[in-house]
């Protein structure tokens, strides 16, 4: 199968007190944080799951943002789902690698946090995805300087081409500090209307 | 012991973001872990860090945690006998 015969069947973003679903805004909210707007998100779209909570900023906005695609997939959680993750961003796990720093910073008062501490790593935002949809294929998270359609593109392609998974969830996942968080994630199939190309990705992110 | 029960649980609803959920939906002999509350083993390591910052206590073996975070009462009868704050 040649590159050309992959598409973008569905994408999602979240970003300025935002989600939208293939260009059209699902929820908007006025709150003037991010972690009331995050939850106000998780009650519109009438997720239940109480473990979203202990999830850390990053994890939240990817997981939110994955499932507002995946629920439309109709998978089955019972069985495992062949669908690669591939992630991105730019600020790593930052900012709750800060947190875990500022509760270690005085000898003092040393307390860190095991529920934080497990968060400071970027891909754990993956594995709350893949536990939640029971998704046992590739997954990688990728940092880059800023959005990188190109690397995004050929890695996805790659894995799709050579049968490593159905589908792929991929794109840019970015939280550091409150009023800098973005998610544009999309799902890469043999099925859609628009085609999987670079030109397409990049347009659609900056949508 | 009723004050420090109380306590107890406004502690864990906030340390473990038990999100909606209060005090009240808690009973003194509520199983913590299993088909109680369902806290999990990070929670269990949460729970073992909030005795020493707020109590004083240290859990040199976390084997002992299994008995000592069974439920409120548990919890509320463990540390009146060991808390050193």
């Amino acid at each position: 199968m040649s590159n050309t015969d992959y598409y973008i069947k569905s994408y999602c973003s979240i970003k300025n007190q935002r989600v939208s679903l293939n260009g059209s805004i699902l929820f908007k909210d006025e709150s003037k944080s991010y972690i009331d707007f995050i939850k106000a998100t998780y009650k519109n779209q009438n997720v239940k799951y109480p473990k979203f909570f202990k999830m850390d900023n990053l994890s939240k906005l990817a997981f939110l943002a994955a499932d507002v695609l995946l629920k439309n997939e109709e998978l089955n959680t019972e069985s495992e789902n062949n669908i690669a993750i591939v992630f991105s961003n730019s600020a790593s796990s930052l900012d709750t690698d800060r947190k875990h720093q500022e509760s270690i910073q005085n000898k003092e008062s040393y307390y860190p946090s095991p529920a934080v501490f497990v968060y400071t790593l970027p891909n754990i935002c993956i594995g709350e995805i893949s536990i939640k949809y029971k998704l046992y294929s590739e997954n990688s998270f990728f940092i880059f300087d800023n959005f990188n359609a190109d690397h995004l593109f050929t890695y996805s392609n790659s894995l799709l081409s050579s049968n490593k998974a159905d589908a792929i969830l991929c794109g840019w996942v970015e939280f550091d500090k409150e009023d800098n968080y973005e998610a544009f994630l999309y799902l890469v199939s043999d099925k859609g209307n628009i085609k999987h190309t670079k030109q397409n990705i990049t347009t659609l992110y900056n949508t | 012991m009723d004050a420090l029960k109380q306590e107890l649980k406004e502690n864990i609803i906030e340390q473990l973001n038990l999100e909606d959920m209060s005090p009240d939906d808690i009973a003194n002999d509520d199983m913590l872990f299993g088909d109680g509350l369902g806290l999990d083993s990070i929670d269990a390591l949460e729970l073992i860090v909030m005795l020493d910052k707020s109590y004083g206590i240290k859990l040199t073996d976390p084997k002992e945690g299994r008995a000592i975070f069974e439920s409120i009462n548990t919890m509320a009868a463990y540390i009146t006998e060991h808390r050193t704050k």
